[in-house]
This record gives structure tokens, sequence and C-alpha cells, in this order.
């Protein structure tokens, strides 16, 4: 990606798209805001925007952000601050599988970068784009917490650790396998949080 | 106590409780740094300042420690100049560097650059990263600021000074890792009244002044002058730059005891008026009353004047708060005494005149903002300070903050250490109360706001100081809500250490004045230091107010054949400041109306006589703001055409008057001397400032810099041989890049500049320590030091409780600061700032008035009505309506007033 900032980027635009949560969701989540000392509702966003953006079209749109915000009393820019900063929000529509590529120091060390071009070579795409089947995203991301067992990457909410383009390649055909059942072993961050 | 360092084998007595970078900064060692900021402190982000540590003196080895985060100890021991520490100063330069686009040809900041700056002292000054850059669109931030992301190091400066430093909300940081992005969460004008010092706190080119980008000139090809802010009362310094004959940019020029190392967007931008068409060049001269000024050649001015002033003519003059002393004098000497007129409204003169007697008590102390930021209690009884005198509010933001950073401090935590001190102190705040009638921004940090209508402001204020000191006249018939409110306020203030009362005149109320004044005199009895801050209207309404004069309303009022035969206006659009029937009258009645300005304002179109004077960009004069500090601004470069310096003028006037008393005023040193000798407040203004034959070795003080380019050619379309530097036989100040190389006396600086700094850091090097004093003190005096009587004063409440009638609001003025101010709202940028007129009302009264938000509604007061628009406050209480007041294109009014509101269309 030539401009790799999502914010004022042209495509990060308000399209003033009424969002909201189902009834039973919106529930759980003022629970949750409840948990929180009064006055730091701030406090369950990190929760909010993950079953936001389970629940409101797999990825933050500043619609989605904006309505979060309007739930936890902030500023939209406050949101959006900490909805750019973590690399499991995701601001635009991805691919069934995310597959995200741990770039850092250790991982780098250990042979991440031919992980991720072991990735761009088998997929046909490069880090930030989507298999035109819809089924895969693929994006580099800073240090996932496991540099024991590098090289690393994330898909989804699952680990997939001391990687070599063998196990890639296994990997990849695995969730193929699996997308064509419709099938995903993650709970849900609803079940998580709730 | 000291204690002793050693650094690079060196030994140093130094202060504890600092950290080793303003240590070493404030003994003029250099060490890189970008994050650390002499008002902001240290967060550790950048990792530039590594310097090495040893144990002890047998430690070899040493390890990495960020200097801005370490504690001077005794016995510590460092290295700065360690091989091991400047290659890992190198490599962070370097790694900062893989995105930076290399664009100094094109980029604004470039000359005063601080990352130039670090490059060359850590360096760097080979590329080796040889791909592809990250790069960012940029936003649309408004009519001051331009954006240019690309360049951003991630320091953070701007957004810890944006949000942490003046509260704003609506700058942050998206993104990590290689894609931080500093902006807003869309295009669109940046919220703060301070946004203009991400120009200086911004170590890049990524946040530029977008007023300088019209007429762009680098940093070394300005002549610079050490200058004084026009736009309100607080008088914060500044650096004018000067190129071509036109003003350029104004910076901050660091003033420990007034507004260190910023300025506010009015002080900062409002400059314009001084470049705009409506600049007055030549003298003109009307002929009959129905006609308007036109030019006139230097001959017919001449003989007008002989005429106007010669013989037996009864001569009255007004003065004006927005000239200087000098200025003013001159007038005075012209006019003579009893003449001399004020040119301010009545209750703004007896207000001036309450206020200037009050901070002359000796119970009374008047502080400085520098002493504003050190308070651990404020009372604010008014004052929308934001819009009032915008860096006063900056330093109450600083002062609510003490309590944290003592809470810290408990914890062993040094003010210094930002973050944690922030962390430690969380929502912990030293108690700001805010009485203003409707809401203002500083009701955020505010412990407690009180919305009531003036008078009851009043009340409760006098019923606080009665509450400290039971010698205060205390106030009959307070409600319960408004006992407790006293009550709290009372131990609020009673409690800290250093409690402040903060208040001003823009309410239009001398009740609220004698109030505040009470509080300090009660606290003052109660072992305190009696602090109480007023803040005025204008740059010079302080010291306009210590000379003697009547308001010019009693001229107005004078029976029609005793008026006078000639008025003589200086630098005042009399309009501004009474009804206009009035101003109209008085106008027609003077057969000869002489008016000195540089814009053309309505009284400039009446005048019969117009002579264009310089503004403070070209002339010098003392100010004196709200403090009571006298100041001195400079002639930024020579006026062109027939315009001269008001008290030149005034001094030709006199001669023609027949009064040859100003012949001996040769320089400006002559009529301040002249000023001194005859006005005691003012005694002590001689001597205190470095006259017209200061010089350093010899030398006189260079505007310009070393490098200042294209002075054999500049002027060549108009002659091919380098026409002689202008003479300036004012001050001590050359338009030359000849001068002394020593550092001048603090209040003479034109340029921060030393060994490798180009960028304005260099300021740090200017002072006894960051954020500390000008070396050698810092520039103006107090000229309220003075005069002291001893008993104690208190003042009676004069008003009853507001009670709000049906149908009728009392109408209190809501002042803007971008608007408010005749001025700056000259300027384009600022213009594009200034808001409709509009009137907040709470929601069920405008309901009651039929009158909907954001409509436009008719407004009647006794004498005008104007059509504004509804903005809702439901804060504001029943009966009271504030209005933007001053605001161009708006008529005067007498604030507070009763008005009637209706829908317009209706
Ligand atoms: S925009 Fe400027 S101040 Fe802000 S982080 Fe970047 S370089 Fe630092
Ligand atoms: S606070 Fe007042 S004096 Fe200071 S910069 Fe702003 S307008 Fe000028
Ligand atoms: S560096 Fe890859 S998991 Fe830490
Ligand atoms: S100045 Fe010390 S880390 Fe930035």
């Amino acid at each position: 990606m030539e401009h790799n900032n999502i914010i004022n980027h042209p495509q990060f635009v308000k399209e003033g798209k009424q969002v909201s949560f189902k009834p039973e969701t919106l529930k759980k989540v003022q629970d949750l805001m409840k948990r929180y000392p009064e006055g730091r509702q701030k406090s369950a966003l990190l929760p909010v925007l993950h079953i936001a953006q389970e629940e409101l079209g797999g990825y933050l749109s500043v619609d989605v952000m904006d309505y979060v915000a309007s739930l936890l009393g902030l500023q939209p820019i406050e949101v959006y601050e900490v909805a750019t900063f973590y690399s499991m929000f995701y601001l635009d529509k991805m691919g069934k599988y995310v597959i995200e590529v741990c770039q850092t120091g250790p991982c780098a060390l250990s042979g991440g970068e031919q992980i991720l071009a072991h990735l761009q070579e088998m997929l046909e795409i490069m880090p930030g784009e989507t298999t035109s089947d819809g089924i895969f995203t693929l994006k580099t991301v800073e240090c996932l917490g496991s540099c024991g067992t590098a090289p690393v990457l994330q898909v989804n909410t699952d680990f997939h650790e001391k990687l070599t383009p063998g196990k890639v390649d296994k990997l990849l055909e695995d969730l193929r396998e699996y997308a064509k059942h419709d099938k995903s072993d993650d709970s849900t961050w609803v079940e998580k949080f709730c | 106590m000291m204690v002793k360092i050693q650094i690079d084998g060196t030994y140093y007595d130094v202060k504890p409780g600092k950290n080793l970078l303003e240590t070493c900064l404030a003994l003029g060692i250099d060490v890189p740094h970008f994050c650390y900021h002499g008002a902001m402190g240290s967060v550790g982000a950048c990792r530039l300042c590594a310097v090495k540590k040893f144990r002890d003196p047998c430690d070899q080895k040493g390890r990495i420690i960020m200097s801005c985060m370490e504690p001077v100890n005794e016995g510590l021991i460092v290295s700065v100049n360690d091989p091991d520490a400047k290659m890992f100063r190198a490599a962070i330069l370097e790694s900062l560097m893989i995105n930076h686009p290399h664009d100094c040809p094109v980029c604004d900041e470039g000359g005063e650059c601080h990352l130039q700056d670090m490059l060359v002292m850590t360096g760097h000054n080979y590329r080796r990263f040889d791909f592809k850059k990250r790069t960012h669109f940029n936003q649309y931030l408004g009519p001051f600021i331009s954006h240019e992301m690309n360049r951003c190091i991630q320091c953070y400066r701007c957004v810890r000074f944006y949000d942490d430093y003046t509260g704003g909300k609506d700058l942050a940081v998206f993104g990590s890792h290689d894609h931080l992005y500093f902006g807003r969460g869309e295009d669109g004008i940046l919220e703060s009244e301070f946004s203009g010092n991400l120009v200086e706190v911004c170590p890049t080119g990524v946040f530029t002044d977008k007023t300088l980008k019209e007429h762009y000139t680098r940093k070394w090809d300005l002549s610079n002058t050490p200058s004084v802010c026009v736009h309100c009362s607080i008088g914060c310094n500044t650096i004018a730059g000067e190129r071509y004959g036109k003003l350029r940019r104004i910076m901050s020029r660091y003033n420990g005891a007034v507004n260190g190392y910023f300025l506010c967007d009015r002080g900062r931008f409002g400059y314009q008026f001084v470049n705009v068409e409506n600049r007055i060049g030549e003298a003109q001269i009307r002929t009959s009353k129905n006609s308007n000024p036109v030019e006139a050649t230097p001959d017919m001015i001449a003989s007008a004047c002989a005429e106007a002033l010669s013989g037996s003519k009864k001569i009255a003059g007004i003065g004006s708060p927005r000239a200087s002393l000098e200025a003013n004098f001159a007038l005075q000497k012209l006019v003579g005494k009893e003449n001399f007129f004020a040119g301010v409204s009545r209750t703004e003169h007896t207000l001036a005149k309450t206020a200037i007697d009050i901070l002359q008590h000796e119970a009374i102390h008047s502080p400085s903002l520098k002493e504003i930021e050190k308070a651990d209690a404020i009372l604010i009884l008014g004052e929308d300070l934001t819009n009032t005198a915008p860096m006063a509010a900056l330093a109450v933001r600083q002062a609510a903050r003490n309590k944290g950073i003592e809470v810290a401090g408990n914890s062993g935590i040094p003010p210094w250490n930002d973050y944690a001190v922030r962390l430690k102190a969380q929502d912990v705040k030293s108690p700001i109360i805010m009485a203003n009638p409707f809401s203002a921004k500083l009701d955020e940090i505010a412990e407690k706001t009180y919305r009531a209508a003036y008078s009851d402001i009043a009340r409760v204020g006098f019923a606080v100081a009665a509450l400290i000191n039971d010698g205060a006249p205390g106030v009959k018939g307070l409600s319960k809500e408004q006992l407790s409110m006293a009550q709290h306020i009372a131990n609020a203030l009673k409690e800290a250490k250093n409690p402040m009362v903060i208040t001003g005149t823009h309410g239009g109320s001398e009740d609220m004045v004698h109030a505040a004044a009470n509080i300090a005199m009660a606290l003052f009895l109660h072992g305190k230091e009696g602090a109480l801050s007023i803040v005025f209207p204008e740059c010079n309404s302080m010291g306009l107010g210590m000379m003697d004069g009547k308001p010019f309303e009693d001229l107005a009022g004078l029976p029609a054949d005793s008026t006078c035969d000639t008025l003589v206006i200086l630098e005042n659009d009399l309009y501004r400041r009474a009804d206009q029937s009035l101003i109209d009258d008085l106008l027609e009645r003077c057969k000869n109306v002489i008016v000195l300005d540089h814009l053309i304002t309505g009284t400039t179109l009446k005048s019969d006589i117009l002579l264009p004077v310089g503004t403070f960009a070209e002339s010098e004069g003392t100010l004196v703001n709200n403090e009571g500090r006298a100041q001195r601004f400079y002639r930024v470069f020579p006026a062109e055409g027939t315009v001269i310096e008001s008290w030149r003028q005034l001094k030709e006037l006199m001669i023609f008057s027949g009064n040859h008393e100003s012949a001996s005023w040769e320089n400006f040193d002559h009529v301040a001397q002249a000023m001194s000798d005859s006005i005691p407040a003012f005694a002590k203004i001689k001597g205190h400032m470095p006259g017209a034959d200061f010089r350093i070795l010899n030398e006189k003080i260079k505007r310009q810099t070393m490098r200042f380019s294209g002075r054999t050619a500049m002027n060549a379309q108009f002659s091919v041989s380098e026409p002689k530097s202008p003479v300036d036989p004012d001050s001590p100040l050359a338009f030359s890049m000849e001068g002394a190389n020593e550092t001048p006396p603090s209040s003479l600086v034109t340029n921060y500049w030393t060994p490798g700094w180009n960028s304005n850091n260099a300021m740090n090097f200017y002072l006894d320590e960051p954020n500390g004093s000008m070396k050698g003190g810092d520039p103006g005096f107090r000229l309220l030091e003075t005069a002291a009587t001893k008993h104690i004063l208190f003042f009676a409440p004069v008003t009853g409780a507001f009670t709000p009638e049906a149908g009728e609001w009392e109408i209190v003025p809501a002042y803007q600061i971008f608007g408010s101010e005749e001025l700056s709202s000259q300027g384009p940028a600022v213009a594009e700032r200034i808001p409709e007129p509009f009137i907040i009302m709470n929601r069920r009264d405008a309901e009651e008035a039929g009158v909907k938000e954001h409509e436009m509604i008719d407004l009647t007061l006794t004498r005008s009505s104007l059509q504004v628009k509804l903005k809702i406050d439901d804060n504001i209480p029943a009966g009271v309506a504030g209005l933007s007041t001053g605001l161009p294109g708006m008529p005067f009014l007498k604030l507070p007033e009763s008005g009637r509101v209706k829908n317009s269309k209706k």
C-alpha cells in the first residue's frame, strides 16, 4: 500500500449509515460497561470494539466506530485512536481468514520474512490485500507476544507457531478446506467477553 | 543546596531535583533530544537523549540511559561524548530518518529545524535506506496551520502539547509502529486557541505557519525585532520577522514571567492587519463635513495642521488603550492635562481606575502568569479567560495540575516526569472554580462551576470574603445554594498554600472587581499572599488607566459651544466605544478633527485631517500589561510613505501648535524620559530599559542574522547600487546583519541562535535553565510595587440579587478570541475564524421566547436592535443571555443591559 494509514485516507469516510447492535448484544454490551466504575466506561472500549467488529460487518467502518463512541460517551476521535492502534481491528473489509504475519525483530530473525514472502507467493497477494475468492487477507503485524516460538502468525484468533514454508502450505490447505464447509473453530468475542 | 555531578570528567555543582538533560542544557552542554520540552517535561519517548552513566569511578563500562529520565543526584557520573552513546544516538536518528522525506528545500521548517540540528549534531549525514518510504495524506487544519505528515519523526510533542498541555480534544495520534499519524479525526479547523504553538513545538515541518507560507521567508532572511503582542492585556512577548517591508510572521519570545515558550493564536496570527489593504498610507484632508478625507500634499497637511492647532484654539485630545504610553503622553502634552481624555467608555474608565487602585494596594499582589501557573487554588470571577486573556487561561490549566503533581511528588515522582505524574495524578486537580454567567472552555478543568448573573457572582464573591475574614462586609439574602457555594469557595481558598483570585473588567461590573478585591484582602489577612489578577480589555488599558485622563464621554457631554475647536484622536475608533449618535455629534461639533491611525475606521472616515501612523511594527513604545509590567516593543521595519510613529507625529503637531517643548525630542528616549519625569507612575521607566545609545562593545544589536541573504541585490529593481541600511535612531537595534555578536540583554533578543541550534530550541540556552527565567532577568519590569497604602480596604456590595423579569433578558457580553479584538480581526486568517454574531440562552428561556437553536433572532436593546443566531447553553441562568461582543459589523453596545428577543421570521 502506498498510503498505509487509513485515517484521512480517501476511503476512510463517514457514510452516515445507521448501525446498531442486536438488542440482545446491546444488553450484553451494557452489562459489560457496568463492570467498570462510574465515569470510566471508556475502559470497555476494547471488548466493545471486538464485539462491534464481529457483529457489524467484520470490520470497523467509521460509522461503526462513531456508534461505539456514542455508546460509551466518547469523542469519535478517541475510538479512532484505539481502533487504528491495534492490528486486530480491521478498518476495511477482510477475507474470511485474516493471516497476520509477525514482523517484529525475533520473528524477523527466525525467518518471518521468508514466511511472508512464501505467503505472498502462494496467495498471489501483497500485505493488505485480499484474495479474489475472498478467503484470505494477508497482513503484517507487530509482535504477537509469542517470540519464544518464532516465527509466528495468527489466523483470526488462532496462533500458528515455529513456522516453516511447509507448515504454511499445510495451513493454507486446511483453511481452504474449512472454508468449503464454512467451518470456523473460533469462539465468538461475545462469548469470550460476556 | 547543590549536588556535585561529573559530566565527561568535569565536575559541576547543580540543582538537585532536575533531570540530567535539563541540567546539561542549563550548563550549556549540547545533548540531542526531541521529545523533552522545557514546559512539558520528559517522557523518554524518542530515545535520542541517550548518554552513558557510570556506577562509580571504577566503572569502565557504564550503561546507556536516557538523560531526560535521569534525576541528578549527588555523585552522578555520566558521559555525553562516550562513543557508545554517540553511536546509539546516531542510530536512533538514522532510524527516524528512514521514513522522513528529506525534503528540506521545500520545507518551511528548513533552516530552523530541530531535526536538521539533530542530524548535524549526531553526525548522520548519509542515507543508507534505499527503499520506498511510507507516505501519508495530509489534512486541512484551518487558516493557521499547514500539515505535512510525511515529515513526522513520531516524537509525540504535538499531542502532548495540544492535548495534555492545552486540553485540546481534536488532535490525536492514530496507528502504530511506522505508520503513526498525527492529525484530526477528519479534515477541519484545529479547535484549540493555542494551535499555533505546534509550529514551534513540532521539531520538524509537519505543522507549519500557514500565514507565513503566503509570503514565505527563511528564518535567516528575516529581519527580527523583539516586540510585544498588542491583542490583549497579557502582553506576551513576541519576535516579529520582516522582509521586503512586510511583516512576515510572529514567533514567541521567551519571557519566564509572562508567556514562557508560547503564544495564543490571536497573538501569533493577528499580525496580518499590519499588511492589509485597509492601511492608511498617506495623509488626507477633507474639505467639508459631508465628504470623506482624500490624499493631500505635505504642504497642505502642514498648513491645515498649523491652522487647526495655532493660536487661541481650544484643543482636546482623546488617547487610546491600544497606543503606547509615549504616544498617549505626547498627546497629553499637546493638548494639556486638563484636555486629555482617555479613549475608553466611562464604564471601562471607572473600572480600570478601580482595578488599578486595588492592584496598587499594599495587601494585594498582582501575579505574573508564571505565578498563576504555581497557584494551588484559583477562583475565577466572571471572566471567560480563554476568550479575553487566552494565555492566562493556559496558565490556569497548568495550575489545575499542581495538586496532582504534589500527589505524584509524595510518591517520589519528580514533576518533570510527565507521564508518570499524569498516571499517578489521574483526575486529581487543584480546585479551580469558574464563576461565569455562561459556559466557558475552562469549565472542563474546574472543580466547580457557578452560573449566575454578574450581580449574583459578585454577591457570592462578597460572601466568600466575609467567610474568610469577618471584617469583610457580608451579603444578605443569599440562597442556600449560593451560601454553600460561597462556603465551598472560601474553604478551598483558605486551605490552599497559594490561592489566587482572577477577575476582569470585561463584564463591566464594578461590584465584581470589588468582590474579588475583598477576597484577596481577606486572604491577605488570613496569612496568604493576597494574589489578585485582573484582566483588562486591551494591550495598554492598564497603562492608559495609570495616566490622568477623564473618560471621553465627559467631552461629548460638554455644552456644544464649549467642547473644543480642534479634537485630536490618537489610534482610536470611537465608534467602538460609545453610541454612534454620541460620536457623530461630537465629531460634528469639533471644527477640526485630527485623527492619527493606521487602519481605516469609522472615526478616520470622519476626520478633517487624517495622519497615518505606524502600527506596533513601525514604531516603538511601552505597554503596561495587566500585571503592571512595563514592556517595550521596537520598530520592526521603517514605515513607508508619510507614515511615522504616533509620538513623532504628535511631536510635529506640538510644534505647529506653538509648543516648542517637543523640539528637543530627537529620539524615542527623549519622549520616554520626558514622560518618566512628568508622570510619577512611570518614573521607573527611564533607566530601566536600555536606551538608544546602548551598545555592546560599541556595537548595536543586529536585527538580521549573519546569513541574511540578498542584501546587495534586494532592491536592485529600484537601484543597482546597494542602498545604505536604514538607521534606527530610536533603539539600540540596527537594521543590519552587522552588530554585536554577544548575547544582548533579555529584552533585546532578536533571534535565538547558538552554535549547533538553528531551531528555536536554541531558546533554552538563553535561559538560566529550561522553563526558567531569561539570563539576566525576564524582560520588562513591574510598575506596581511602588504605591503602598497601609490600611485594609473592604468594599461594600452595591447591587442586589438578580431577579429575572418576564420577557426581558440581561444581556451580558460574550467576548470572542477571534473577532472581539479590533486589530487582529482585520487580518484574513483571523477573519476566517470569526463567528457570526450569536446570542446564548438556556433552552427553557428560548422556548418561552419562541425561538429555536441556530435560528436567527431579533434582539432589541434600549438603543439598538440586531439580528443574531441563537445558541443554546443549558447552564446559563434564566433571564440572562450572552451576546457575542465587538465582532466586526456589530454596533457598540453598552453591556450588560436588558433586552428582548423574538424570532426573526415572525
Ligand atoms: S508531528 Fe511533529 S511533534 Fe508530532 S510527533 Fe511528528 S514530529 Fe513530533
Ligand atoms: S494572550 Fe493576549 S497578549 Fe498573549 S499572545 Fe494572546 S492575544 Fe497576545
Ligand atoms: S516478534 Fe514475533 S511474536 Fe514477538
Ligand atoms: S528527549 Fe529523552 S527520550 Fe526524548
